[in-house]
C-alpha cells in the first residue's frame, strides 16, 4: 500500500510517517491442545523412532533386527518344548534377558543416541521449548518412550513364552506367576537401561561416539563385573561375590530378580544375593533410576537457552 | 604417502576436548581392576591370561578400535566438513593412509600400552604373558583400525555395526560356533600371541601362517577399499 511518489523526498522521513499496516492477520482463537498433549506428542514419536517407525528405511533396519533376534530363541524354545514334551520352559522367565543382555545392550545403545543427541546436534531441542512443554516434559516423555521401547523389546519374548507355554499345556498357576514375575524384572531392566542410556546419550551431540560410550559402559562394566566374580569365586571368597554384582547395570537386575524374583542367578556358582543383599540390590537399582532422571533434568535445564 | 597436516587434524578430532579423558577411562579400568585382581588373587598365570584375554583383548581393543577407527573418518563424514578436505590436491589414498596411521596409533596407546601395564601388574609378565597379550594387542590394533575405518567410509551406521562385528560376532558366535573364529581378528591376533608366549595359556584356534596372510589380507584390502570408497564418495543428506 505504499504510495506512489514520483520524486524521492528530499529530507529523511520522519518518524511519523512510518506505521505498520493492518494486512488482515487473524489471531487464533481456536482450542489449544496444550502440555499434556505436547508431551504425549513427543513421547509417541520418540517412541515410534525407537523402532524407526516414521523414520527411513535403513534406520528402521537394526531395531527391527534386534527385535527379531530377541524374539527368534524363544519361539525356538517354545517350538522345542511342544515337540519334545518338555514338563518345563528350557529357561525361566527371568533369566531370558540375562541371556540376551548383549543384543539389549546393542538396542540401548543405538537407540538412546537416536531419542536425544540428534536434538542436541541440530539444535532442535529450543524448538520443542517453545512449545508449552518444559524440561521435567521434555525428560519425561523421553524417558518414558525409551523405557516403554526396551519393554517392549524384553516383553515381548516373555510373551512368546507364556503364550507357547500355555499351548503346551504347562502347569497354569506356575506359569502365571513365572511370568508376572518376568515382566516386573523387564520392567526395573527397561527403566534402568533407558535412564543409564539417555544420561550418557545426552552429554554428546555425537550420535557415534553416543553409541561407543552407552556400549562401553554396558559391556566393560558387566566384562568386568563378571571377571570380578569368577576370580573372586575361584579364590573362595564366595561372600563378596553379591557385593562385586552392585557395580553393573545386567548384574544388578540378576542379583534383585535372584534375591526376589525367584529367578536362579547367572553369577559364577549360582551364588546370588540373599534378602538381606538383596534388598541393598534394590535399594541401588531405584537409586539409579532416579539419579539417572536426576542428571537428566539438571541436564535438560539449560540447553537451548 | 603420509600428510602431517590430515594427521595433525585426525588427531584433533579423536583426541581433542574432552574425548581423550572418556578413551582413557577404559585403559585406567583395566589397570585398576588387574591391580585389585592381583591384590585378592596375587599373581596367578591363569588368572592373568583370563583377565587379559577375555577383558583386555576381547573387550577393550575392539571398542577403543571402533572409536578410533570409526572417529578417523565417520564424523567428518557425516557433517559433509570432509568435502573440504577432499577438496585439498592431496590423493584420496593419502587421507585415508594418514588417517590410518592415526588411528592404529590412537588404537595402540589407548589399548596396547594399559595391558601391557595391566600384565606387568598382574603377573609381573609371568611365562611372557603380559608381553604375548600386548602383541595381540598391537596386531589386532592394526587390523580394527582399518577394518572399522572402511565401516567408517561405508555407511552412517559405522558404528553399530562395528560393534556388532566386535561383540556380537567375534564374541557371542565365536563362543558358540567354532566355525565363526576363524573368521576373527581376535583368533587371528591370538594366534601370533601364541607364539611369542610359547607356553599354554595362550591358545588360538588359528594356525599362525592363516592368521598373518589374513591379518595382513584383511588391513591391505581394508585400506584400498576405503580408500576407493573416498574417491567415489557421495555426501548424502541427514535421514
Amino acid at each position: 500500500m505504499a504510495v506512489e511518489q514520483p520524486t524521492p523526498a528530499p529530507v529523511p522521513v520522519q518518524g511519523d510517517q512510518t506505521r505498520i499496516h493492518n494486512i488482515g492477520y487473524r489471531s487464533y482463537d481456536g482450542p489449544r491442545l496444550g502440555r499434556a498433549y505436547a508431551t504425549r506428542s513427543l513421547y509417541s514419536q520418540s517412541l515410534r523412532g525407537a523402532y524407526g517407525l516414521g523414520r527411513s528405511a535403513k534406520s528402521k533396519v537394526l531395531p527391527m533386527l534386534l527385535f527379531v533376534v530377541m524374539c527368534v530363541p524363544a519361539a525356538i524354545m517354545i517350538a522345542v518344548t511342544v515337540a519334545t514334551k518338555l514338563k518345563d520352559l528350557p529357561v525361566d522367565y527371568t533369566r531370558y534377558a540375562i541371556f540376551l543382555q548383549a543384543v539389549i545392550s546393542l538396542y540401548i545403545a543405538s537407540q538412546a543416541p537416536q531419542a536425544v543427541s540428534r536434538d542436541l546436534r541440530f539444535k532442535t531441542v529450543p524448538l520443542y521449548f517453545s512449545r508449552p512443554i518444559e524440561t521435567a516434559d521434555y525428560v519425561r516423555a523421553k524417558y518414558a518412550a525409551l523405557a516403554s521401547a526396551l519393554f517392549v523389546l524384553t516383553a515381548t519374548p516373555l510373551l512368546v513364552l507364556y503364550v507357547g507355554a500355555l499351548l503346551a499345556k504347562l502347569d497354569f498357576a506356575d506359569q502365571t506367576t513365572a511370568f508376572a514375575q518376568g515382566l516386573v524384572s523387564v520392567t526395573l531392566l527397561s527403566l534402568l537401561f533407558a535412564g543409564i542410556g539417555l544420561v550418557i546419550a545426552s552429554m554428546t551431540p555425537r550420535r557415534g561416539f553416543g553409541i561407543a560410550a552407552v556400549i562401553a559402559v554396558m559391556t566393560i562394566s558387566y566384562g568386568a563385573v563378571s571377571t570380578l566374580q569368577a576370580i573372586a569365586y575361584t579364590q573362595d571368597a564366595t561372600g563378596s561375590v553379591p557385593w562385586i554384582g552392585l557395580f553393573s547395570p545386567v548384574t544388578l537386575i540378576d542379583g534383585l530378580q535372584t534375591a526376589f524374583l525367584g529367578a536362579s542367578s547367572s553369577f559364577p556358582g549360582g551364588v546370588g544375593p540373599g534378602h538381606g543383599e538383596g534388598a541393598v540390590y534394590v535399594l541401588v537399582v531405584l537409586g539409579l533410576i532416579a539419579a539417572c532422571y536426576g542428571l537428566l533434568m539438571r541436564r535438560y535445564r539449560k540447553v537451548g537457552l | 604417502m603420509y600428510d602431517p597436516t590430515v594427521a595433525r587434524l585426525t588427531y584433533r578430532a579423536l583426541l581433542g576436548r574432552r574425548r581423550a579423558l572418556i578413551l582413557g577411562a577404559l585403559p585406567l579400568l583395566l589397570i585398576v581392576l588387574s591391580a585389585v585382581v592381583r591384590a585378592i588373587a596375587g599373581a596367578d598365570d591363569q588368572t592373568a591370561a583370563d583377565l587379559l584375554g577375555g577383558l583386555a583383548l576381547a573387550t577393550m581393543v575392539p571398542i577403543i578400535g571402533v572409536i578410533a577407527g570409526t572417529g578417523a573418518i565417520g564424523p567428518e563424514i557425516d557433517d559433509g566438513s570432509v568435502v573440504y578436505l577432499l577438496s585439498k590436491p592431496l590423493k584420496r589414498s593419502t587421507i585415508i593412509f594418514t588417517k590410518l596411521i592415526v588411528a592404529i596409533g590412537v588404537t595402540m596407546v589407548f589399548s596396547a600400552l594399559p595391558t601391557l601395564l595391566a600384565g606387568l601388574v598382574l603377573n609381573g609378565n609371568g611365562q611372557q604373558i603380559a608381553v604375548a597379550y600386548t602383541v595381540a594387542a598391537l596386531v589386532s590394533s592394526i587390523a580394527y583400525a582399518a577394518l572399522f575405518l572402511l565401516l567408517g567410509t561405508v555407511s552412517r551406521h559405522a558404528v553399530v555395526f562395528g560393534l556388532v562385528y566386535a561383540l556380537v560376532w567375534e564374541a557371542l558366535f565365536g563362543s558358540l560356533v567354532p566355525g565363526a573364529r576363524t573368521l576373527s581378528v581376535q583368533q587371528w591376533s591370538l594366534a601370533v600371541a601364541q607364539k611369542v608366549a610359547g607356553g599354554d595359556l595362550v591358545t588360538s584356534d588359528v594356525g599362525l601362517t592363516t592368521a598373518t596372510v589374513l591379518l595382513v589380507a584383511v588391513t591391505v584390502l581394508a585400506t584400498w577399499f576405503a580408500g576407493h570408497k573416498l574417491r567415489s564418495l557421495t555426501l548424502a543428506g541427514e535421514e
